[in-house]
């Protein structure tokens, strides 16, 4: 029993070594080069297969990416550069977080006035129904209600 | 503004977004359809060798001249193959196309250029793809309108087929000077 639980357990260890290896066959040239391109990778998206990022996807031009981003990683280029020069080639189709420009700028300006527009509404609203003096009741009503209230009970 | 128009204001935005998107879903937007980052820029620089003669370099510079078509194909892409006869057609209507032959084998590319006959006028092997990486290619076949100083008109991802020339791609090439 324990010795047949050993050599399983043997075989699971032998089969993981190879998927480990199977993932990083890259070298760098320090653990920060690795973070950034992990980060990167994570970062930029597929452009063939709309719904991944090149560090998921399988196709030949998230592979290209990926071997991009590593060559130029290690001629220097900073992340900045690295996702420009994405850019420039395969559009900002490529980046998930959409860059500030005159296009996008509402993107971040619609939720603020959508915020500010509703705090308006909602302040007007308040005052005007707050505008309308409460009916007070005058003491002749005050009386005839005490009667009918009188009465009923 | 009466207070009763104001609880309607919600109403109108959702009905605008509605509007929107049934306008998307009807009129077949495409999400996987991507701009070509290239349109309006100049033909980037490369070195790479002639399919034929490993000897011979080519640069950006021996495409010059006349407007072309820059068509990415490969002995690996099945609409290429669908494609190449009216490639075939339209070479011999005197069209220029320029072929790269993309992430392939040298020898297979030789061998298909034999049997299925060649449009291209020059033919530009890729196989690492770097041409293709600067042009912004995702897959093949692909191609490029290219006027003569060398600015890219227009990019075009998939097959040509005689329909699609007549309807659209004809009138971007004779535009082209």
């Amino acid at each position: 029993m324990r010795w047949s639980n050993r050599l399983i357990a043997a075989g699971l260890l032998f089969i993981s070594l190879f998927a480990v290896a199977e993932q990083e066959t890259l070298i760098f040239d320090n653990d920060t080069l690795r973070e950034r391109y992990l980060d990167l990778t994570q970062q930029l998206r597929c452009p063939k297969c709309e719904n991944q990022n090149i560090a998921g996807s399988n196709s030949p031009i998230a592979e290209d990416m990926r071997n991009k981003t590593y060559e130029l990683l290690h001629l220097g280029y900073s992340d900045d550069q690295v996702v420009s020069y994405m850019i420039d080639r395969y559009t900002e189709f490529v980046i998930y977080q959409p860059r500030l420009n005159w296009g996008t700028v509402w993107l971040w300006l619609g939720p603020v006035m959508a915020l500010l527009l509703g705090g308006l509404m909602v302040a007007w609203l308040a005052r005007r129904s707050g505008a309308e003096p409460p009916d007070e009741l005058s003491d002749d009503d005050r009386s005839r209600l005490q009667t009918l209230l009188d009465k009923d009970s | 503004m009466s207070k009763r128009l104001v609880f309607f204001m919600p109403l109108v935005a959702i009905a605008a977004m509605m509007a929107l998107f049934a306008f998307a879903l009807l009129t077949g937007v495409n999400p996987q359809e991507m701009d070509s980052a290239l349109e309006g820029r100049e033909m980037p620089a490369f070195r790479l060798t002639d399919v034929n003669d490993s000897q011979r370099t080519l640069t950006e510079e021996s495409l010059d001249g006349e407007p072309y078509l820059m068509n990415f194909w490969a002995t690996w892409c099945p609409s290429c193959k669908f494609e190449h006869p009216y490639l075939n057609s339209l070479a011999s209507e005197g069209v220029r196309i320029i072929g790269v032959n993309y992430k392939d084998d040298r020898e297979l590319a030789v061998t298909w250029l034999r049997d299925y006959a060649n449009p291209y006028d020059i033919d530009v092997f890729d196989p690492n793809g770097d041409l293709g990486f600067e042009l912004g290619v995702t897959g093949a076949p692909e191609t490029f309108f290219v006027d003569s100083s060398g600015i890219i008109r227009h990019r075009f991802q998939g097959p040509i087929d005689s329909a699609l020339w007549e309807n659209k791609l004809k009138a971007v090439y004779d535009a082209m000077e």
